[in-house]
């Protein structure tokens, strides 16, 4: 088997001691990180793809935040009063938070629709990086939510959005947004791989998302909230990227709140990313 | 030839409470062909899964390439195609970014990929619909493109898990050409079906498997050989003259078999057998309706094998 004979085994060369074979490992390496980022790349391009050609996803992502900022902007919003600011500037962050959170729902709906068809029994199988299947995932999920988000600061400024604090503010706390949607979008993961039924994925994804987004000051001040409520809603990281979020984008001492926001990201991921690859791993146990 | 291409020795794996795998045991030379036989639940698609390294086995172990399919799988991955039931191709996608993409993922490099995408196409018909998205494609079309993107880096061992359940004909005759050329090429092949006339038409060996364990193994000749080489049909027109036929002929030695009122009779003397057949009936039973002999297929091989029987 020819194919087999032009593997270089790692092995070799066991009695050379010094450089040529620790740089001969950090060649391989090197290799093997350039050829999972590009494996990632090509699964990130076919998850891409695979959205733009099945647009109702894409556009129940818009319209659900597109009907919250009405909803909460106008309907609901003349009955809520937040001391100092306008409540569109109050209730904009949250939308942003909102949207991320709810686009993790799409990892956990992707994956399960691939485990269903039967597409990653064929990854399983090639000779490509492991990783790449989830992290082409959630870097497509990565894409959508900028794309949704960009939308979403058009559709705020339309609703008399304004940023108070400037650009350089707003794009500060939209990065910490995108930080925490890549984040959770790694815990859902998990979640898409177990379940081989989209709309079980959905189903279970959605109350979680619920409860973190609506305990927390995403649409009121949880000063409104009763004690227990508070505890509960002020302790997660969804409460903690929208405080993150406001300090910047309506002035006030931000940097404590924008650690532990950018704290409980880094956390999320790394714990969410270990576990969504040791979930793919035991798949074939 | 001397060592075998696939190789798999005590095999077992359990899902829950179900034992799908009970100490399976194979060898395919390479090049040739093994044709892995059995119904729904048997174990086959279990079998696939751990030999393409998408599944561990709980004991037992197996080699591809001379390369063990656990501790050396990302090896292994490098010399196998899959292809079959539960290994899709992307809906989404056209036939032609289906195939790069595999290809890419497959590490044949950019360039590779595209020449052995369009290479591919063309040589599974597929040229016209190549830049069609897949959803859009009939069953035997997505099948030939699920083969393809099995070859992309020209995989020395291929295994095909019922690559043609649920094809027509046409579709399923085309298939069964690609793999007699891959074969003829020095491809190992390791297909499962249900189809015992697909086993047939392919296979060099053919493996039986029941509950998890290989039942049988041979040529499809010899196998053919060992259940008999004629088959005699009888129709006795009513039900109760095709039981008093049975019981004539049961009691003769003949190990016959009754579907309503016809009554089947294996042999492995040849078609002369018949005189015989015939004069045990004579006055114990009316006369048959209608006769016909016709050669034994692996479908007789099979229904011995799972009920126990075995031939005259």
């Amino acid at each position: 088997m020819s194919t087999i004979a032009m593997e270089p085994r790692q092995a070799a060369g066991g009695g050379v001691t010094g450089g040529p074979v620790t740089g001969g490992r950090v060649a391989a390496a090197a290799s093997r990180i350039a050829d999972a980022l590009s494996d990632t790349a090509d699964v990130a391009w076919r998850n891409l793809l695979t959205q733009l050609r099945t647009p109702q996803a894409l556009v129940f992502a818009i319209i659900q935040p597109v009907i919250f900022v009405l909803l909460f902007r106008y309907a609901f919003g003349g009955a809520i009063h937040v001391p100092g600011t306008n409540y569109v500037d109050f209730l904009m962050p949250g939308i942003f938070a909102q949207t991320v959170a709810f686009g993790a729902v799409g990892t956990a709906v992707g994956l399960s629709g691939d485990v269903r068809t039967g597409i990653l029994v064929r990854f399983r199988t090639l000779p490509m990086a492991r990783i790449a299947v989830l992290a082409g995932r959630t870097a497509a999920d990565l894409a959508r939510n900028l794309l949704v988000i960009a939308v979403m600061i058009g559709v705020g400024f339309a609703a008399g959005f304004r940023s108070p604090h400037g650009a350089g503010a707003l794009l500060a706390a939209l990065g910490l947004v995108i930080a925490f949607g890549y984040a959770i979008s790694w815990g859902f993961a998990s979640l898409g791989l177990r379940v081989s039924d989209p709309e079980a994925a959905q189903a279970a994804a959605v109350p979680v998302l619920f409860l973190l987004v609506f305990t927390s000051a995403a649409f009121v001040p949880s000063t409104a909230m009763p004690g227990w409520l508070q505890a509960f809603g002020t302790h997660q990281p969804v409460d903690a990227l929208v405080n993150a979020e406001r300090a910047l984008i309506l002035g006030g001492p931000a940097a404590h709140d924008v650690l532990i926001s950018l704290a409980w990201s880094g956390g999320m991921l790394v714990v969410f990313a270990l576990l969504a690859a040791r979930t793919y791993a035991r798949m074939g146990r | 030839m001397s060592k075998p291409a696939i190789e798999a020795s005590g095999l077992r794996k359990a899902f829950g409470e179900v034992q799908a795998l009970d100490g399976l045991s194979l060898a395919v030379p390479a090049g040739t062909v093994l044709g892995l036989l059995g119904p729904n639940g048997s174990g086959k698609t279990t079998t696939v899964s751990i030999l393409a390294t998408s599944l561990r086995p709980d004991a037992g172990r197996a080699t591809v390439a001379g390369l063990d399919v656990v501790t050396e799988a990302a090896r292994v991955r490098r010399v196998i195609g899959l292809a079959g039931q539960f290994a899709a191709v992307d809906p989404n996608l056209t036939g032609r970014e289906n195939l790069r993409l595999i290809g890419r993922l497959s590490r044949v490099g950019r360039k590779q990929a595209r020449a052995r995408a369009d290479e591919l196409l063309d040589s599974f018909g597929l040229n016209g619909a190549a830049d069609r998205l897949v959803r859009g494609y009939s069953g035997g079309m997505r099948r030939r493109l699920d083969v393809a993107a099995a070859l992309l880096h020209r995989p020395s061992v291929l295994f095909l898990d019922e690559p043609t359940t649920g094809l027509d004909p046409e579709s399923r005759f085309a298939l069964w050409d690609s793999v007699r050329d891959l074969a003829s090429s020095g491809t190992t092949v390791l297909l499962t079906t249900q189809y015992l006339e697909e086993a047939d038409a392919l296979a060099d060996q053919v493996m039986i498997i029941s509950a998890g364990r290989a039942a049988d193994t041979g040529t499809p000749a010899e196998l053919k050989a060992r259940f008999g080489t004629v088959v005699f049909h009888l129709d006795f027109g009513r039900q109760e003259a095709a039981e008093a036929a049975h019981t004539a002929l049961a009691s003769a030695g003949y190990r016959p078999q009754r579907h309503g009122s016809g009554i089947e009779v294996r042999s492995a003397a040849g078609s002369g057998e018949l005189t015989g057949v015939l004069r045990v009936l004579g006055g114990r039973a009316p006369d048959p309706v209608s006769v016909a002999v016709r050669e034994p297929t692996l479908d007789d091989v099979f229904l011995s094998l799972t009920r126990g029987g075995e031939a005259a």
